[in-house]
Order: structure tokens, then sequence, then C-alpha cells
């Protein structure tokens, strides 16, 4: 425990425990839409943003904001065109990104191991200028997402009804595109591009098992994200590991274990109660 | 005379090129319940979603309200009921947090709920019989009443206007008559209704006008047509599908 006396253990953990509240509320609404690998999509064009960071000597970080938004908006409209060659652009849209991201480090002074901290996270290396970002960012992310609770479940459930009751479809798309491309820029120096959509998705996941609604499975995936990303880096300072990984396999390892305890308990439920035969649906057709 | 609600004025749509309504009129005025008939195909769907904004028009227009379509924003005063639930990406939701939806063209995105805004959910939930579901999620409801807590997301809203998309398609009795009774209670308060059926059914007594759509027009435009041929028979239960190839029946001249 005495690692978490050094201030950058402490900024590590501060910055793990935003992101890990941070990146759920946002991502049950990608989960809702059937958008869970979209922070992927974002995390590789955002590489292209660090690239240009590093070439341009210019803060990575911020680029990267810059040129995840551009990214995270084409995608969305793409989506809401909603044609059939979308998949494709996408695909062209995410290795663009990463090639373009591995072509400008390249170019730049920068080495190997800066496009690791970006691929894979670099926790400990956050300086308290970049957990200031991060602290402003998570925060604005987090009011956003759960102050605009109603209208946004509202369009990620059902986009014609929302537009018949006269919200701002296009604007509420556009914020939650914009969102991801800020979750994802804060988060790639927690756990790397490759792993911000486990933060996004897992801890869902995770939640939806065993809630019944929208507001109880969003606050219990915030719950989980704190919980991995606390524990995934007190692993990590314990056991010397890599804290972007441990903090993913800390989620999916609740992951797993809920899943294992639902099932015990629902088959525990069937063996206690076996008499209790599921009542028949009412008639719908009278058959001659 | 009461004031017009909706007016549509030679309405055509097509999709891709091809026409699925062509040259279509229909005035509905307050107070009115108009169910528009027709075969599956017929374009009827397509209407109501021209209504709403939801498929553009390629000729002619349609005033909401004494507005034009285009310039309307009063979404509060209409409650729109969708064919089905969406399937949605698996996160829970319920029953209660569908319902409180429909306050949002009311309330606006910024406002939190209030006591009118629960007030008024409570209010829907019991209208169509589901006030005791509220908590579970949707997903555990059966079809039918999912259909209604669809109806109780349009209710919430406080609408002057509803219009529904095959609110009884695939819907157990018991649902159809608790609608029916939904329906009844909110025309008597003075209530607009469109809506969209293949058939009637427990409706039938409460529609006051049916338009007839066959193939992108309007056919029919009066009373309730009597169903024809074997559709007549007292015990018949609409379970067939329909292939735009059947017979037309009832809805040929």
């Amino acid at each position: 425990m005495e690692l978490f006396q050094y201030p950058y253990m402490q900024r590590a953990l501060i910055g793990a425990l935003v992101i890990g509240l941070a990146a759920p509320a946002l991502g049950i609404y990608l989960v809702q839409r059937r958008l869970t690998l979209i922070g992927d999509g974002v995390g590789h064009v955002a590489l292209t943003g660090v690239g240009a960071g590093l070439l341009l000597n210019r803060s990575p970080v911020l680029v990267a904001v810059f040129v995840a938004t551009i990214g995270a908006v084409a995608i969305e409209l793409v989506r809401s065109r909603g044609r059939t060659s979308g998949d494709l652009a996408l695909a062209l849209l995410f290795y663009g990104g990463i090639a373009g991201g591995v072509l400008l480090v390249g170019l730049s002074d920068a080495t190997s191991a800066n496009l690791n901290a970006y691929l894979f996270g670099s926790l400990t290396t956050i300086s308290s200028a970049d957990l200031t970002t991060i602290a402003v960012l998570g925060a604005a992310i987090l009011v956003t997402m759960v102050a605009l609770r109603p209208a946004l479940f509202a369009v990620s459930h059902d986009e014609e009804y929302a537009r018949v009751s006269g919200l701002p479809v296009r604007t509420l798309n556009l914020l939650i595109a914009v969102t991801t491309a800020v979750t994802v820029t804060i988060a790639m120096r927690a756990v790397g591009v490759l792993l911000i959509s486990a933060l996004m998705v897992v801890p869902v996941a995770t939640a939806q098992q065993v809630t019944r609604g929208f507001r109880s499975t969003m606050t219990a995936a915030m719950a989980l994200g704190l919980f991995a990303a606390g524990t995934g880096v007190w692993v990590a300072a314990t056991a010397d590991t890599a804290p972007g990984a441990s903090v993913v396999l800390v989620a999916i390892a609740s992951f797993l274990l809920v899943a294992v305890a639902g099932g015990v308990w629902r088959a525990l439920r069937r063996r206690a109660a076996p008499a209790a035969a599921p009542a028949p649906e009412p008639h719908e057709v009278v058959l001659h | 005379m009461s004031a017009p609600v909706i007016t549509v004025e030679h309405g055509a749509v097509g999709y891709d090129g091809r026409p699925v309504l062509r040259d279509v009129s229909l005035t509905v005025t307050a107070g009115e319940v108009v169910a528009v008939l027709g075969a599956n195909g017929s374009g009827k769907s397509t209407l109501i979603r021209a209504v709403l904004g939801l498929v553009p028009l390629s000729a002619g227009s349609i005033t909401l309200f004494d507005r034009p379509l285009r310039r309307f924003r009063q979404w509060a005063r209409i409650g729109y009921v969708p064919q089905r639930l969406g399937a949605g990406g698996g996160v829970p939701a319920t029953v209660r947090e569908v319902v409180a939806s429909g306050r949002l063209a009311r309330r606006g995105i910024l406002r939190p709920p209030g006591t009118a805004d629960r007030a008024a959910v409570d209010a829907a939930l019991r209208a169509v019989g589901l006030a005791d579901r509220a908590a579970d999620p949707v997903s555990t409801l059966s079809g039918g009443q999912q259909q209604r807590t669809l109806i109780a997301r349009a209710l919430a809203g406080r609408p002057e206007l509803l219009i529904l998309d095959e609110p009884t398609a695939g819907v157990d009795a018991a649902s159809q008559e608790a609608f029916a009774d939904a329906l009844r209670d909110f025309v008597a308060d003075g209530g607009t209704v469109l809506l969209v059926a293949h058939e009637l059914g427990p409706l039938r007594p409460v529609i006051s006008r049916a338009v007839v759509v066959h193939q992108g027009g309007i056919c029919h435009d009066g009373t309730v047509p009597d169903p024809a041929g074997h559709h007549a028979e007292p015990d018949h239960d609409h379970v067939h599908p329909h292939g735009p190839d059947e017979p037309a029946g009832l809805w040929s001249n």
C-alpha cells in the first residue's frame, strides 16, 4: 500500500477512478444502440490525432480530441444515413485511423515506447496537467450523460418516437458521438486505445445481467466501473502488472463472476420452487 | 363545424422512385376517430408516417393543427404509437421508464421530471391496466402488454391527437379490450384519433369514420365497411398472412 504515497501513483489512481466512473455512463447508450464497438473505431481514429500531435510537437491528447471528434461525427453521419455501405465506410475509417497514426508516429521523433503508451495506456506517467484535463472532461461527460438521461434514453431506445416527440434527435446523436470521442481520448491515457471499449461496455454488460431498469443499470455500471478501476490499479501496484490491462481484466472477471453467480442463483430458485409452472398466455386465436 | 386537425392535400410518397401513395387527400377534424384500413402493402402505414413527418412527401402538402408540417413544432399535442417496441441493445428498461419518455415532448429535454410528470405517467399506466407492472422490465411483458406500454407512453404526454400504427396487430384479446377502453376514455375527453388497422375487432364501436387505402389511393371514405366473405364469419380470427397477391375481397369495388 505504501506505493500510493507517491504522487504519481495517486494521480494514476484518481485518473483511473474518474475514467472508470465516466466511461460506463456513456457506454450504456452505446450498448443500447448496438454500437458497442464504436469506441474501438473512434480510438483508432484518435491514434491519428496522437501521431499528428507528436509530429507537430503539440499536446497529443488535445490533437487526439480534435481528430477523434471529427471521426466520431463522420461515423454518426454515416450511421444516420443508414446506408448498407456504412459498414464498409466504418472499416475504411478504422483502418485509415490506425494506419495514419502509426505512420505519423513513425515520422516524428517519438519512440515505440511513446506509441505503446497510447496503444495500451500509461497510467503512471500522467502529469498533474493531464490529471486536470481528465478530471474536467470526465466531470463534463458525467454531468451531461446523467442530466440528459431521459432524452438520451428516449433517442437510444426509439429514435422515431423521439423524433415525433419533437426532440432534437440529430443534436442528441451528435452529442453522443462527440462525448464518445472525448471519453476515448481521456481513457486512452488510462487503458489505451485498444482497450477503451472494454471500460465503456463491460461494466454495462455486467450490470444488465441483474438489473431491471435503465436507471439502475446505469448506476450499477458506474459503480462497477469505479470498482474495476480502483481494484485494477491496486492489483497493478501490488503485483507490478500493466495498469490498463489489470483494470480491464478486473472488469471482465466481475462480468464472469456475476454471470456464474446469476446462473447458480436461478438454478437454486428453480429447485426451491419446482411446482411453479409458467402461467399460460391467454389464447390469441380460436382454433376450429 | 370542428377545426381540422390533420389535412392531407394531394399527398404522394415514393420509396426509391417506387410510388407508394399517389394523390391522397384526407381531412380529420377534432373529435373524430378515423380508421385507415387496407391490405398489407396498400400504403396505409406510409400515410400516417407521412403525416408524422417520418416519411417525406414527394408531392402535395400536410397541415397539422393549422400549421404546415414543415413548420409544426407543437409535438406535445400528438401522441404516436408505433407498431412495436424496438428490440434495443438489451439494456433493460422498466415499463415506467418507457412510459415516462412520453412526457419529454411536453417537458423538454433539460427540465428534470416533476410531480405533474409522475402523476401523468401513473394515470397513463392505470388507463391501460399496467399499473401493477410499472417496475417490471418491458422485455418480460407479453406482446399485448408491450403494445399497451406504448399506448401509455403516448397517453402520458396528454396529447390531443393520437396516431396509432396497427395497435391491435398480434395482441391478445384481454389487451385489445383494455386498449379499446383506453381509447374510449381518450375520445370521451375530446381527443382525436387516427389509427391504422388491419381489422378492427373490439375497436369497431369506437370508430366514427373509415378510410380505405387501396393501391396507394383512397377508395372509400365514410362509414365502417362491413366485413365480406369469410371475414364476416362470427368466429373469424384474422391469423392468416396477407400476401400482396391475395384477392382483395373487402377492399375491391
